[in-house]
């Protein structure tokens, strides 16, 4: 009788340990999760509360603390049916077709060049390659404000100063050795089978290049794309130094410039540009998520 | 098409992938590239495709040097080892690429899709995307899209290491067979001599950027022209013992510390007319020794591998191990010594110094 009454008991006890055991563990899980969720919330706090803030002050006439609107108003979005905001201030439609005119075509040109010239770098070996790549990142290290005079005097000289499309040049060049380098990163990835093949198949180099290579990094082109608009789009530096007329002013150069037009600056109208100015960079992150997640993949491939 | 190499050699820098081959392939004729990896086959493959230009030496394509001339234009077609499908276009698209590309009307390249599709058995994937494809559909497609231009000559890069074992017994008679069918010249580069032996007519067999022989099956294993290829063809390996030769009162005899065996006499004309060496290599295959309880040579089982129809018997001649095929009626505990008896007339002589074969010195 003792005999087969022990060993039951025995494991009893055991299995009531085990379950607390796995309790533990389960609660060790959740506590972990939560502190990164803690984490997390609290590193990007002050990010959403200077987007919060933003948004509610662009639609209130007076808000306590910051973002707790007293009176909601739409007088702050007056520039967008007012011919002009302020005496002199350009419209902003046509504030806004200037700045989609530098977005697109930087885009348009860093696109054709880096997808071309990462293509010859990631297949071809010629003399001077490795310093090409090692050069243009070294490039990138320097800040290109640093060299605003040089491309003043060089865009005067070429007649280009004062134009949208003396800045886009400009802002391309600087663009294009880190485009070009995440582009090679996503031709390396594409197997030297499938352009043989294709070779094989009657193609010349450039049809191999064009019909079978281009449409192999897709996505690479497509998260460049967004990266090279948004670039354009939010650009600052170059066209405050090379832009001098109101009629061709950028977003950017419109809203530094309600910061500079009265001794008490309509925080309010600033807001509410700064959030017209912010819709694309939204639309674009969100619908191009997929894309632009691409980009940390295949940039880990740039050799 | 028939397609002669002269001298021809691809270096890469220092190496020599390629060196130095000579062989002519017959119109019509089904030959495989065989060899250990890094051999210089693969190399050789696309230098006949026009991937890469040779270093030094010369191809033609029947009386033609074609060195210079684009892969395009060559009039070949091409299955590589990965297959190489374009991945975005739809299994007709990448069909008809070729065609697409000479500008074909719409008709008539639906109408050669139709009939190569038909040949190969696929014509229900037409629509889907290689990735929704298993790895014997995609060769297939990629069989089609190289078939698709009537080349004169058809390459393929390992074409069956890829598939599954059943798969790949399969596929072995298939290409056996569409190339009889369709009589084109066909050349395959494969490092499994089983495959090589299955399907070709005749075998190059490479070593080290080298052309090592040239001939059938039955000639690579009967009449090996040295101590590689006796290696490298045949599963289990051919067995190789140091041995010297020594001129005796009738004859010749081959002897070394643990045996000695007289030479036959059909061989004795062939020693007769080299310089003699004193040291030879002699080969002979596993299931040219016989097992005998009474007389031979003293050996020792060392491990007995059952292999289904016959049984793999390693025996231990002095250091080294000597492999014996035998009947699975065999029995035999580890540790027993037995007695081997050599088929003299299977033996094979090879020249230490040059490791040629003795027929090919004299």
């Amino acid at each position: 009788m003792k005999k087969m009454h022990l060993p039951k008991f025995k494991n009893d006890i055991k299995d009531r340990f085990k379950g607390e055991k796995e309790k533990f563990v389960k609660v060790k899980a959740r506590l972990s999760r939560a502190l990164i969720y803690v984490l997390l919330i609290l590193l990007t706090l002050p990010i959403i509360w200077f987007y919060l803030c933003l948004g509610v002050q662009s639609f209130s006439g007076k808000t306590l603390y910051g973002f707790i609107p007293v009176s909601l108003t739409l007088k702050n979005w007056r520039f967008l049916w007012q011919p002009q905001t302020y005496e002199g201030f350009p419209n902003i439609w046509m504030v806004t077709l200037n700045t989609l005119f530098l977005a697109i075509g930087v885009m348009a040109l860093t696109i054709t060049i880096s997808t071309m010239c990462a293509y010859i770098i990631s297949r071809y070996n010629f003399r001077g390659k490795e310093f090409i790549l090692k050069g243009s990142l070294i490039i990138r290290g320097f800040p290109s404000i640093t060299l605003l005079v040089g491309v003043f005097y060089l865009l005067w000289k070429l007649k280009l100063i004062n134009t949208l499309s003396g800045v886009i040049l400009v802002k391309v060049g600087f663009e294009l050795p880190f485009q070009i380098w995440i582009m090679k990163g996503f031709f390396d990835g594409v197997p030297w089978d499938i352009e043989m093949a294709a070779l094989m198949d009657g193609a010349t180099r450039f049809q191999t290049w064009y019909k079978v290579l281009l449409p192999l990094v897709k996505p690479g082109i497509l998260a460049l794309s967004l990266l090279a608009f948004l670039s354009g789009w939010s650009e600052f530096i170059y066209t405050f130094s090379f832009i001098f007329q109101d009629i061709k002013w950028t977003l950017s150069l419109y809203a530094v410039g309600l910061i500079g037009q009265s001794r008490f600056v309509d925080y309010g109208l600033l807001t509410a540009v700064s959030v017209f100015f912010m819709i694309p960079v939204i639309v674009i992150f969100s619908v191009g998520q997929k894309y632009l997640l691409q980009l940390t993949i295949a940039g880990t491939k740039g050799k | 098409m028939r397609i002669t190499l002269e001298n021809l050699s691809k270096h890469f820098g220092k190496v020599k992938a390629v060196d130095n081959l000579n062989f002519e392939i017959s119109d019509g004729e089904f030959v495989a590239l065989l060899g250990p990896s890094g051999c210089g086959k693969t190399t050789t493959l696309l230098m006949i495709a026009g991937i890469y230009k040779p270093t030094k030496g010369y191809i033609y394509f029947g009386e033609k040097i074609v060195n210079e001339i684009l892969p395009k234009d060559r009039g070949i077609g091409m299955v590589f080892q990965s297959y190489a499908l374009y991945p975005h276009m739809t299994v007709f698209d990448n069909i008809i690429f070729p065609l697409s590309l000479k500008k074909v009307p719409k008709d008539e390249m639906a109408r050669k899709c139709r009939k190569t599709t038909k040949l190969m058995q696929i014509e229900e994937l037409l629509d889907r995307r290689p990735a929704q494809l298993s790895g014997g559909q995609q060769q297939r497609v990629a069989l089609c899209r190289a078939l698709i231009k009537e080349p004169d000559i058809l390459l393929l890069d390992e074409p069956l290491s890829n598939l599954d074992a059943k798969l790949r017994l399969e596929m072995r008679s298939e290409l056996k067979k569409l190339q009889r069918k369709i009589g084109i010249t066909m050349i395959f580069v494969t490092h499994d001599q089983l495959e090589a032996v299955c399907m070709a007519d005749r075998i190059v067999v490479m070593s080290s950027g080298t052309l090592q022989q040239f001939s059938s099956a039955d000639g690579l294993y009967n009449h090996p022209n040295n101590l590689f290829v006796a290696g490298f063809i045949g599963s289990p390996p051919m067995n190789f013992f140091n041995v010297f030769l020594k001129k005796t009162k009738d004859g010749f005899s081959l002897r070394n510390k643990n045996f000695q065996v007289v030479v036959p006499r059909e061989m004795e004309q062939k020693i007769e007319n080299t310089l003699r060496p004193p040291e030879m290599i002699l080969g002979i295959r596993p299931e040219d020794i016989n097992i005998d309880s009474q007389k031979g040579i003293r050996a020792e089982v060392y491990t007995v591998e059952p292999l289904g129809r016959e049984i793999l018997v390693n025996f231990r001649v002095g250091d080294s191990i000597v492999r014996v095929i035998t009947s699975p009626l065999f029995k035999a505990g580890a540790e027993e010594i037995l007695r081997l008896n050599f088929n003299m007339n299977k033996i094979h002589l090879f020249e230490k110094m040059s490791q040629k074969s003795l027929k090919v010195v004299s």
